[in-house]
């Protein structure tokens, strides 16, 4: 397939066709992978020999965090073709992405939170990794409200583009600034790690928990898909009401 | 665009409001700590250097919304954006004005306000050096903030929504050079990393802003 053709898709019509068929598959894997996977973790692993029940909370815990970074990833991806290539459908893409990337921000906190205060004896550390996310978080807040804020369409695509871009340098500063401020509590990467590739293959989460983890993984990618699909056909649709409405007050 | 930059000065020292007030303010954030955490010395004399870092950066914030704003109401940015200078030298003036109005004078004054926190000897130095160096990377992301922000009807609350995460890496670095150098540790790196931040807000900031700029005249 020319890449190319991946422009078409830019089409609001031609989107709007392809995820008519696209969106009930993906809903339904996105559903089928989240109950094998959390299922299967919460009811069908051991439970940890030190971590006791406690363990089973990873299934919720490394997908949402996971997915709340690939979500501001995603989104400066459509803002950055938004800006380059102005396609509607990009930046109400990205638009649908941010509070579906926040709530995830806010699950993987709270899971933490909820783990954290029986294994670390504490709800909340000033951890470079708990803090790195709730700066993410505050950037998500941002990001939505000057969505929210300004009025016409296409201003606000660009304006929340120009503020993803500079958002994304500063957020990736805070991550390695917190680093340099404070020494932390939490894990190092232990489920997809860079090591991995470079031949350490040790196992460091044992693969008792890491299958039913990677379905989950699979199941949230898939959830988020699904629901930006879902809001981004919403976002076109709205916009369409709209168009709408303007002719019918002119004619 | 000198010629702008002294507008603009002008405009902070004799319209009032803008020149004394982000000073009065860092004074009262400076009273108004001892009162929350109480006035044992060798508590605040360890927070010292803290507090003045958020509190220049809370005042920097204050006089942040009109940097833009009130051009805009009047009608001379789109003046300014029409004029053979490029947008991008009207955001780094303004900034630059920004700072001589705010960043600089805080500068000053930090030694008198560290004075009244009882911070370390050591410190004083050091809590100079890292908001000189550290403030105009406050005012050239600020700038990009209220560029955003210009066309929004009550728009300030939103601004340091959009601000203050943007500020987070720079207080980092410039806290930990003045809490080093208040402990008398080394500083060099943290100090290096501030610079690099400032020289590299001010190097690139003003396109974005000038970008928004253009977007919010369209």
């Amino acid at each position: 397939m020319r890449l190319n053709a991946l422009w078409e898709y830019a089409n609001p019509v031609k989107f709007m066709r392809l995820t008519d068929r696209v969106l009930p598959v993906v809903s339904m894997l996105a559903l089928a992978a989240m109950v094998v996977g959390l299922v299967w973790g919460f009811f069908f692993t051991p439970d940890d020999f030190r971590q006791g029940s406690t363990v089973k909370i990873i299934y919720l815990h490394v997908p949402s965090a996971m997915m709340a970074i690939s979500a501001w990833f995603m989104m400066l991806v459509t803002s950055l073709i938004w800006l380059i290539r102005r396609h509607h459908v990009s930046a109400l893409a990205a638009k649908a992405a941010a509070p579906v990337g926040a709530v995830m921000t806010i699950i993987g906190l709270v899971t933490g939170a909820i783990w954290g205060q029986p294994m670390w004896g504490t709800w909340w550390a000033w951890d470079p990794r708990l803090t790195s996310f709730l700066i993410l978080f505050l950037f998500y807040l941002g990001y939505i409200a000057l969505w929210e804020a300004v009025e016409d369409g296409d201003t606000a695509a660009d304006l929340t583009s120009a503020l993803c871009l500079v958002g994304s340098v500063f957020a990736f500063l805070s991550r390695y600034a917190v680093n340099f401020w404070n020494q932390g509590l939490h894990q190092g990467a232990s489920v997809l790690r860079a090591g991995a590739l470079a031949g350490d293959t040790e196992e460091r989460v044992s693969n008792v928990f890491a299958v039913p983890l990677f379905i989950s993984m699979a199941g949230f990618v898939l959830f988020f898909i699904a629901l930006v699909l879902l809001r981004t056909r919403t976002e076109i649709r709205l916009r369409r009401a709209k168009a709408l409405i303007a002719r019918e007050r002119l004619s | 665009m000198i010629a702008l930059l002294m507008r603009d000065l002008k405009l902070a020292f004799r319209a009032g409001g803008g020149f004394g007030l982000g000073l009065a303010f860092f004074l009262i954030v400076v009273v108004l700590v001892p009162f929350g955490v109480g006035p044992q010395t060798a508590l605040l004399s360890r927070i010292a250097a803290g507090i003045l870092w958020v509190g220049a950066l809370l005042a920097c914030l204050l006089s942040l919304d009109r940097l833009f704003a009130l051009d805009w109401e009047d009608g001379s940015l789109d003046l300014l954006a029409t004029s053979p200078l490029p947008l991008e030298a009207v955001a780094v003036s303004k900034a630059l004005a920004h700072w001589l109005t705010t960043g600089l004078p805080l500068v000053v004054a930090s030694p008198v306000f560290g004075l009244l926190l009882g911070l370390p000897e050591a410190g004083y130095i050091f809590v100079v050096l890292s908001l000189l160096i550290g403030t105009p990377a406050l005012s050239f992301i600020g700038a990009f903030g209220a560029a955003l922000t210009v066309g929004i009807k009550r728009g300030g609350l939103l601004l340091s929504l959009l601000v203050l995460p943007l500020y987070v890496p720079t207080l980092i670095f410039g806290a930990e050079v003045a809490r080093r150098g208040s402990e008398g540790l080394a500083v060099q790196t943290p100090l290096l990393l501030l610079a690099g931040i400032t020289f590299g807000s001010m190097a690139l900031l003003p396109f974005a802003s000038a970008l928004v700029l253009r977007v919010n005249l369209r």
